[in-house]
């Protein structure tokens, strides 16, 4: 058996409006929160790295479920922003926790990566010990490449969130988990080494929004859960818009999908880990309960995991 | 009805627009059809004509005007 034991997040202090991020574009920002549902998403300064974001989250969960660093099997830091090819920032971060020594992996998948993680990590926690799941990205320095997409620029954010997944009893137990993976469509969301994103993004929310609802239903169809019994939906905040599609499809109020984009934009693989940590802190998981994770990004990758309340 | 008549049916309904662009013109480009506007028209596709779009088949250009969309269903028949 695997639990969610804690959550952590760290968000940067600079609050960018769609006003300033729409002028980049010459966008207005009723054009950026009209597409996105997106009012502001946080800046990191300069100087700061994946890794000093992913330390930060993951020190912030460690020491709300009162684990040490040197406790840990294992930390994975999910993120599709890391500024270099290797090492990536798993094992930087991990010793900036004072995890070193630590097998620290690195999950370099855009968006879908924390819940790949979780999904790993609850097969593993038995074995390894706890886990601590971290998905961090800096999208800012990537957002300020030339040329800069009007559709692109202005939904990204910086931040990260953590997980802490244990063998022990903890606040949820995991139950199971849907994960897909198809690169037929892999070019139509890309980031190469120096550029700009590149993102068909006709082809990106027709495919979350088939994927992200069929991963949803098979999961809950192996439990005989409906939609509408699920407690809440933590997903990737990519879009508001998207978010309100997925729940319109499963037939459920889109309020039982938790959002917090307005305020933090598009954060990619953090995004569902800060949404969720978010959630926790004025939400109880109910015993018995279903609540549901949801992801989807570049490759395409895309998932559903199922937890219930203890 | 026949499938024209049905497709444009269906495209009304979905961007909730009376005037369409020409059969060959671009839906995207006229403003008509948007991003989280075509996987309802995908989904009114397989409810109108019951037939189950794979997601391999989910390119947006197969679906970018009228005639395309013909085109696709033909491939289905």
């Amino acid at each position: 058996m695997a639990f969610i034991k804690e959550f952590g997040s760290w968000l940067p202090e600079r609050v960018v409006t769609s006003q300033e991020a729409g002028s980049w574009v010459g966008a207005d920002s009723t054009w950026v929160v009209n597409v996105s549902g997106i009012e502001e998403r946080r800046f990191a300064v300069e100087e700061d790295t994946v890794a000093d974001l992913a330390a930060r989250a993951g020190r912030d969960c460690l020491e709300r479920a009162g684990v040490a660093p040197g406790d840990l099997g294992m930390v994975m830091v999910a993120s599709g922003s890391a500024e270099r090819s290797f090492p990536g920032p798993a094992c930087v971060a991990a010793q900036k926790m004072g995890a070193a020594g630590v097998p620290a992996v690195d999950l370099p998948m855009a968006s879908a990566g924390s819940l790949f993680g979780l999904s790993m990590a609850a097969r593993l926690t038995a074995q390894i010990g706890p886990i601590l799941v971290i998905g961090a990205e800096k999208m800012s320095r990537i957002v300020a490449r030339e040329p800069q997409e009007r559709g692109v620029a202005v939904l990204f954010g910086d931040g990260a969130g953590a997980c802490l997944i244990t063998a022990e009893k903890g606040r949820a137990e995991i139950v199971d988990s849907v994960l897909g993976t198809d690169g037929s469509y892999s070019e139509d969301l890309t980031l190469e080494n120096g550029m700009p994103i590149k993102m068909n993004g006709r082809s990106v929310i027709l495919q979350a929004s088939r994927k992200i609802p069929a991963a949803i239903r098979s999961l809950l169809d192996r439990y005989k859960i409906q939609p509408p019994d699920v407690l809440a939906f933590l997903m990737h905040q990519a879009n508001q818009n998207l978010i309100d599609k997925v729940a319109n499809t499963l037939g459920v109020p889109s309020a039982k999908f938790f959002s917090n984009i307005r305020k933090y934009g598009n954060t990619s693989s953090a995004s569902m880990l800060i949404a969720a940590c978010e959630w926790s802190q004025d939400n109880d998981f109910e015993p018995g309960l279903p609540v549901v994770f949801a992801a989807f990004g570049a490759g395409f990758n895309w998932g559903a995991l199922l937890v219930r309340g203890v | 009805m026949d499938r024209r008549s049905k497709l444009i049916e269906i495209l009304k309904t979905v961007t909730k627009q009376e005037t369409l662009p020409e059969p060959g013109d671009s839906l995207f480009d006229s403003g008509l059809l948007d991003s989280f506007a075509l996987p309802d028209l995908v989904s009114a596709l397989e409810q109108e004509f019951s037939i189950q779009i794979p997601d391999t088949d989910l390119n947006p250009r197969k679906f970018d005007s009228i005639e395309r969309i013909e085109e696709y269903l033909d491939s289905r028949n």
